[in-house]
């Protein structure tokens, strides 16, 4: 299944494009005033299925809390939320409900793939029969943690690198896709 | 015209089916559940399960017996200390491997600290299912003390595998003793805190009390065991009637109460956890010294045969069944799981209670799903 | 009781079925059509006293199923097996012990949804971790399944 992400811009930056077809100073100052708010408060839906759970509620509470650096509510309904942490086994029954939740969440939206199981299957890859060997077969995902639990601060790490990429990203910025010569898997 | 009124008896109400979906907020995991509602009151309870289903039984049929352990903490992840204490205890009687006397009373105090961890987060979260939201920090506070202690003498906080056939896989660190006496210390003086905030609490007591009657008959009929059970009244602790590893030689009280409610399971896992409070100081004042571990060949052949072991876990009686042919890997393995029987307790308990009382009586029953659906 | 009294407690009172025993516990061995008397004598004798199913399961030993029992007593604390042979491949049935335990009731939903056995006059038979249309029986031994990755 393809799991490219779709680029779709936001914003019709064409209009602000000067005579050598680059974007000024006023978009580029949108696009960051943007995704300094984006990064600084995104809300994670409350999703864990097994051990990475325990993990990540570990990470919520006082010893290492993760509302400082911004994943302050969890919210219960997926309409309200930015990123999606996919802790614990997804198996073939769940698979549905976590590409049905991934839908319902409005853009722009975030995956982080937290723990062994949800990277590539886990301890379960071999001789399982009903084990998503990886969530990224059916949802595209942004940062991969490795670990069997990974240790709260593993998740720490990784959410601070999704807020390096949402800084680094360009919704107001237009760049043209260059064109493809050969085909590119 | 006159006003036409209709009678409360006239009105035409109809039932209708409410999902209580595998994503919740409440941290029990992904179980899904199918309410009938007529009003408020709740009619019928329907359980779907297979959310986390992922073959474990299967799986072990394809490896070795000894490559099997890291499955079992996988299963019942808060209690991953004693499922690993299974697996080996059963090997071990299979095979007649002698275990040091060290390694057993260390398997005890990982097993009762195991125990603690459990039930704090159990209480936790069960005060967080009835509407306080301040238990859960001050549960995880104390459980993130004794994680510690795991890691620096395990090497991880969850998913362990430290207890393996032959004994445990490496020695305790020399400041393991005094740092866990002085854990222990503090923790008794937290726990009178927390009878106040919650066990004392007016309102606490009225949402648990007369609510949720499970009783011994129907304890029994349905095979429930552990906490749920004791508070009916069973008798059923595995650590007095099939004692294992060195328990015959403690002294502990089994926790019984006759309250078959809410309030009694609650009250009951409250008690454990000062009982296990009171195993662990008996076996601190004097750890016998010796070998940690047995060497074992490299490839486990059990003898053709059947073997049952049984273990108390925090949820219940965790068995395992292994059937044997010889060969180096098990024929079957089968787990008897404590969360899957007590499952079958919540439609009775539920039934013509409100919705409300629905999330209060699986909250302390305490599910765990991976348990249920291995 | 102890093992070997239960062995010849059972001896006496059942002289047509075979009786053996595994490390642990006595194993009492019964056709398909005498299961639910027997169970019911085993529960009430008061000798015996067996009220409590612990463990129900089956194993698949080519080409025959096993059913397998655990009972246990909470008056006495002793436990026995109960095995019962079914030679049927194809369609494998069996009387379901719904009306002396209600534990039977989950039981038997598994071991239906990954074996395939039936069991008559149970409440509400489902396959209750797989989905309704999944191919096959999982743990029998001659399952296929071409998303497994072995090594």
């Amino acid at each position: 299944m393809d799991v490219k992400k779709e680029y779709i811009p936001e914003f019709d930056g064409d209009l602000y494009k000067d005579e050598f077809g680059r974007t000024n100073f006023i978009v580029t100052t949108i696009d960051k005033i943007a995704n300094w708010g984006r990064s600084n408060s995104p809300w994670p839906l409350s999703f864990g299925t097994s051990c990475c759970a325990i993990e990540l509620m570990s990470t919520v509470s006082a010893k290492y809390d993760w509302s400082r650096f911004g994943f302050e509510v969890m919210r219960a309904s997926p309409r309200q939320c930015d990123v999606i942490v996919v802790a614990g086994t997804i198996t073939y029954k769940m698979a549905p409900v976590l590409k049905r939740l991934y839908d319902q969440m409005p853009d722009p939206k975030y995956v982080i793939a937290m723990g062994a199981c949800a990277v590539s299957g886990g301890p379960f890859y071999y001789n399982s029969y009903a084990v998503l060997r990886g969530v990224d077969q059916i949802v595209p995902v942004d940062v991969y943690i490795p670990g069997c639990p990974p240790r709260p601060e593993s998740l720490i790490h990784g959410m601070m690198t999704l807020q390096e990429k949402i800084r680094k990203s360009k919704a107001y910025v237009i760049q043209k896709p260059k064109k493809k010569k050969e085909e590119d898997k | 015209m006159e006003n036409q009124t209709v009678t409360p008896s006239e009105l035409k109400t109809e039932e209708f089916v409410v999902n209580i979906g595998p994503q919740h907020p409440a941290t029990h995991g992904v179980l899904r559940v199918e309410v009938t509602l007529d009003g408020e009151t709740v009619k019928d309870v329907l359980p779907h399960l297979g959310y986390i289903h992922r073959g474990i039984e299967k799986m072990t049929e394809s490896l070795g017996y000894k490559q099997s352990i890291f499955l079992t903490s996988r299963m019942d992840y808060l209690s991953a200390h004693i499922n690993n204490h299974l697996c080996a205890l059963a090997i071990e009687k299979a095979a007649q491997i002698e275990v040091p006397p060290r390694a057993k009373a260390i398997r005890i105090i990982m097993d009762e600290l195991q125990r603690l961890t459990s039930h704090e987060l159990w209480w936790g979260s069960c005060a967080m299912d009835i509407g306080a939201v301040t238990p859960f920090f001050l549960a995880f506070r104390d459980r993130e003390r004794i994680l510690e202690l795991f890691e620096q003498n395990t090497g991880n906080r969850l998913t362990m595998s430290y207890i393996i056939p032959g004994g445990v896989m490496n020695d305790v660190r020399p400041d393991f003793v005094p740092k866990l006496k002085a854990l222990l210390k503090s923790i008794k003086d937290y726990r009178k805190e927390y009878d106040q905030l919650i066990t004392g609490n007016y309102i606490f007591q009225h949402r648990t009390q007369g609510i949720g009657i499970l009783s011994k008959e129907q304890a029994i009929s349905l095979g429930c065991t552990g906490p749920t059970a004791r508070a009916s009244g069973l008798s059923c602790d595995i650590r007095k009637l099939y004692p294992y590893d060195g328990y015959e030689k403690l002294d502990f009280k089994e926790v019984i109460d006759y309250g078959c409610d809410n309030w009694a399971r609650y009250v009951v896992r409250m008690e454990e956890m000062n009982q296990s409070i009171h195993i662990i100081e008996q076996l601190l004042d004097n750890l016998p010294t010796g070998d940690y571990r047995t060497k074992l060949k490299g490839v486990l052949k059990l003898p053709a045969g059947e073997y049952y072991q049984r273990v108390e876990s925090a949820r219940g009686e965790l068995g395992v069944y292994i059937v044997s042919d010889g060969g180096s890997k098990p024929y079957r393995m089968k787990f008897r799981t404590p969360c899957y029987s007590n499952l079958g307790a919540v439609k009775p308990i539920s039934v013509g209670m409100k919705i409300a009382d629905l999330m209060a009586n699986m909250a302390t029953i305490d599910l765990v799903i991976p348990d249920m659906d291995r | 009781m102890i093992k070997e009294e239960l062995k010849q407690y059972l001896e006496q009172t059942f002289p047509n079925a075979k009786v053996d025993e595994t490390f642990d516990f006595p194993v009492l061995f019964l056709a398909k059509e005498e299961l639910l008397p027997v169970m019911k004598q085993l529960r009430d004798a008061p000798e015996t006293k067996f009220n409590f199913l612990f463990c129900e399961t089956a194993v698949d030993r080519n080409p025959e199923f096993e059913m397998v029992y655990h009972l246990s007593s909470t008056y006495y604390h002793h436990d026995m097996m109960v095995k019962v042979i079914l030679e049927d491949r194809e369609n494998p049935e069996i009387e379901s012990l719904y009306s002396l335990w209600e534990a039977a009731d989950l039981y038997e939903d598994e071991i239906y949804d990954l074996f395939g056995i039936r069991f008559t006059n149970h409440p509400n038979l489902r396959r209750i971790f797989l989905t309704e249309d999944w191919v096959g029986y999982p743990l029998r031994k001659d399952y296929q399944d071409d998303r497994i990755i072995s090594l």
